[in-house]
């Protein structure tokens, strides 16, 4: 396949053929995914993929997405992610760009020809592997990750990994055949937006698991993989930023450039630390071999991609300068350096394991704190600049210009801080007042913004405010998606801020009826809980929370244990041999989370299952006696077995309430925890709205422009943005809100 | 000209920054950070430093304790054995046998870890075997 691409130049006919691969590459790639599936549907054991991640009992929704959680599953899905994006960009683009297609179609399937490749002869990470015996049940899909969230969050990180090939393939193209004007840019930042979108909400539901799956209370531990995450997600937000100054101003070419092929290569570094066991991680599921040809793949990218900077600097380079300190594109570009800033300590902490091996001969790793002392005050400046950028005009702003728009967000700025001084307690850490103050300053500016660009309209068309506030966000969607995006954003900040700077945190041992006092809250245990599924028991606790002695709710968190399925012969014990799950209890709150796990005392019931499997195996060695006198009641002895084996769990199990053993929970209350979620939704709804039209008019638009035979480049905004401000323009025009 | 001297000095303040960010940077991250160690290695360790402990949770070895729970680790080929102490939370795929990672220092021949640092490695059960 790659053979018919790479050859790619001038005739057309060999650009059709490529792009036709592309869709073949989608076709294939299809059909692998669905024989897997399938194979996981039907319990086919006689894959190994399926053997290892799936068994009789998985309930149906987890074996749909076991494939995933596997490592050849997961790379098979990066190819087949790959492939979608590749032939949706490719049709998008199909009468557009033609000389830069063919060489952003050949990375692509360059990239695709890697993971293709790397299944097929890379060590052991075929998908298609059997077994030679088949085994009668597979070992089932790790406990930790039969959860909603967890099903989703793998694919949609993958699938902002994956998005960012578009628009590196394009940059590379653009770059080969020196067509570095913005219209490759146009063509592919709705990929950039997507996979921005993507890697937000993968993040997110990371952070939303580890709240409230792992029974430690907190939803952020600068772990490896976390960062491996974080680091493409910084990069591409810069990306998104600059390309705008690129496509306004047509400056910043070398930094955009070297911006999308850092996120490229830092999502390639993100899917390879996952699987590599590199860096010490709760997520690294054991040591793997892929692990080299990753670090091949990374390598090739940015030592060829920095070579091709360096040898097109001479067209890149920008025939503008930055006018103005305090000028939108200046802002944008402080934004920028603030991100990769934030990059760079993230990088530098995540792999300061393998820095110091190398410096020192001893590996040496970095807690939390150091990144805190970072990143706070970076993300707390980068609070403070998305307030102002939008405010400014591009080019320059006048003296007037910036006392008229910085005056009321400076206003709301000041009473934000008596307030918070007067009324809470924010005033014990100084960068969550920070961030409280900047976060009001923010917001009141870009409301302020939409209000005054609103305020215009309505004079101009006499239309109701509402009205004209509607009409102005829906025609220029990304400009006010990007505010709501902001916003969310601001508001997820101020969730993280409060709740790492004001959480109440305590561990307590109480037997019931003992409890236990949390901040304003009193716990009480109330009774211990038992029950069983299919697959696990599950110990729990009753507890009552009272505040100002008024009951507040009733919380029920429980831990479950689950069985180990690996064909031994049955046995109570085996629940405690197999993992342990936590399913913590929570009442949610606007201004603040009760937080509750368990840590169940089985050390009693542990005993007594010890003592009942043994009269058990006692028993099975009688009928297996009686079975071998009279092979046909096999049946019947082992439906009997099995009933027998039932009831005695069911007994030890019931022992368990019936004990008053001191149990330990972990209580946290965390204020505006539910923020961050919520910010989370409102940047998801901002992104969307700044996506789902333009993509859509675009693809009309480059259908008509298609019929029109003007190929080289039809419209991808709902309508041509007006012409970037002539040198002697207005100086204030960002109040005006028409231009993005 | 005179734009030209502007953008020079900001310029050379920007690099300032970033150099004065790296400089940061690496100086604190050898201070804040803390070695890593195997059980075994660490019968010499300096009372009082901060280590990163790797090893594997001995069978039998768990105890409950007042403040949290006791047990013994030895190195990952099973040499060795380090008295532990812990409190905090208990990852959920804490098990004997199991690698964990530790934090904290060595006070006369135990090693107390630090507060809800115990990692538990996902147990290998799950990815092991396709990779032998």
């Amino acid at each position: 396949m790659a053979a018919a691409l790479i050859g790619t130049r001038g005739d057309r006919r060999w650009v059709d053929a490529s792009r036709r691969a592309a869709y073949a590459l989608f076709g294939l790639m299809l059909i692998c995914v669905i024989v897997i599936e399938h194979a996981f549907l039907t319990n086919d054991f006689s894959f190994s993929v399926v053997a290892n991640h799936s068994s009789e009992a998985t309930p149906v929704f987890y074996k749909i997405t076991a494939m995933w959680s596997s490592q050849e599953g997961s790379l098979l899905l990066w190819a087949f992610l790959l492939s979608v994006v590749s032939t949706v960009s490719l049709r998008l683009t199909r009468n557009r760009l033609r000389d830069v297609v063919p060489w952003a179609t050949a990375v692509m399937l360059g990239v695709a020809v890697f993971f293709t490749g790397l299944m097929l002869l890379g060590g052991g990470v075929n998908p298609f592997a059997t077994l030679a015996t088949v085994p009668v049940d597979g070992t089932g899909l790790n406990p930790l990750l039969q959860h909603p969230v967890m099903i989703i969050h793998p694919p949609m990180l993958y699938t902002g990994y994956v998005a960012l090939t578009v628009p590196f393939a394009f940059a590379i193209g653009a770059l080969v055949s020196r067509r570095i004007d913005a219209a490759w840019i146009r063509s592919t930042r709705g990929f950039a937006l997507i996979a921005w979108t993507f890697l937000t909400f993968g993040i997110i539901l990371g952070a939303r698991w580890s709240y409230t799956e792992l029974g430690w209370g907190g939803y952020w531990a600068w772990d490896p993989v976390e960062n491996a995450s974080l680091m493409p997600w910084l990069i591409t937000t810069a990306y998104i930023h600059s390309i705008m100054v690129q496509e306004k101003r047509n400056m910043l070419k070398v930094w955009n450039a070297s911006l999308i092929v850092s996120s490229f290569a830092l999502a390639l570094l993100g899917t390879f630390l996952v699987r590599s066991g590199v860096l010490q991680s709760i997520h690294a599921f054991g040591d793997s071999t892929v692990g080299p040809y990753f670090l091949g793949l990374i390598g090739v990218v940015v030592v060829g991609s920095t070579a091709l900077i360096i040898s097109r600097l001479d067209i890149l380079r920008a025939p503008r300068k930055i006018d103005s300190l305090v000028s939108r594109e200046a802002v944008f570009l402080i934004n920028n350096l603030l991100l990769v800033a934030l990059c760079a300590v993230v990088f530098w902490g995540t792999f300061f394991p393998l820095i110091s091996e190398l410096l020192t001969g001893t590996r040496s790793t970095l807690a939390a704190p150091w990144f805190d002392r970072y990143t706070t005050p970076l993300a707390v400046t980068l609070v403070l600049f998305t307030g102002i950028g939008p405010m400014l005009a591009w080019r320059r702003i006048s003296w007037q210009g910036i006392r008229r728009v910085f005056a009321i967000p400076l206003v709301v700025a000041a009473a934000t801080l008596v307030l918070m001084l007067i009324f809470t307690p924010a005033a014990e850490s100084a960068w969550a007042l920070a961030v409280f103050t900047l976060a009001a300053f923010t917001v009141s500016a870009l409301f302020q913004e939409t209000w005054r660009g609103a305020a215009a309209r309505r004079e101009s068309s006499g239309r109701s405010m509402a009205g004209s506030v509607w009409d102005l966000m829906s025609r220029n969607r990304r400009r006010y998606g990007g505010y709501i995006v902001h916003i969310g954003f601001v508001v997820l900040l101020v969730g993280v801020a409060a709740s790492s700077s004001f959480e109440e945190k305590r561990d307590v041992e109480l037997r019931p009826g003992q409890s236990a006092t949390v901040g304003d809250y009193e716990v009480t245990y109330i009774r211990p809980t038992v029950d069983r599924n299919d697959q696990a028991l599950i110990f729990g606790a009753i507890l009552q929370v009272d505040r100002d002695g008024k009951q507040f709710t009733r919380l029920h968190p429980t831990r479950q244990y689950h069985q180990v399925t690996d064909g031994r012969t049955r046995s109570i014990e085996t629940y405690f041999d197999g993992e342990a799950t936590s399913e913590v209890g929570l009442k949610p709150g606007l201004r603040s989370d009760f937080w509750t796990s368990v840590e169940p005392n089985t050390r009693y019931i542990r005993r007594r299952a010890r003592m009942a499997d043994d009269r058990f195996r006692g028993l099975m060695v009688v009928l297996s006696r009686k079975v071998r006198r009279d092979p046909s009641a096999a049946p019947q002895v082992a439906d009997f077995a099995a009933d027998v084996m039932n009831r005695t769990t069911d007994k030890v199990l019931e022992l368990y309430p019936q004990r008053n053993d001191t149990v330990t929970f972990r209580v946290i209350v965390s204020p505006l925890v539910s923020w961050i979620w919520t910010g989370a939704i409102i940047a998801l709804l901002g992104s969307l709205f700044a996506l789902w039209p333009t993509g859509l008019l675009g693809r009309v638009g480059a259908r008509i422009g298609a019929r029109l035979g003007d190929g080289s480049e039809p419209v991808a905004e709902p309508r041509p943005s007006a012409p970037g401000p002539s040198p002697e323009g207005p100086p204030v025009s960002a109040a005006t809100g028409e231009e993005s | 000209m005179d734009v030209q001297r502007k953008r020079q000095v900001r310029l050379f303040v920007a690099l300032g920054l970033a150099l004065v960010l790296a400089t940061g940077l690496i100086y604190t991250s050898f201070n804040a950070s803390s070695e890593a160690r195997q059980p075994t290695e660490l019968s010499q360790a300096v009372p009082g430093k901060n280590y990163e402990m790797t090893g594997k949770v001995i069978k039998g070895s768990i105890r409950k304790t007042k403040s949290g729970i006791a047990f013994k680790v030895s190195d990952r080929d099973g040499s060795g054995s380090l008295p532990v102490t812990y409190s905090g939370v208990v990852p959920d795929p804490f098990r004997e046998g199991r690698e964990i990672v530790l934090k904290g220092s060595v006070e006369d021949g135990v090693f107390v870890g630090d507060k809800d640092t115990l990692v538990t490695k996902c147990p290998s059960k799950f990815s092991e075997k396709k990779n032998q």
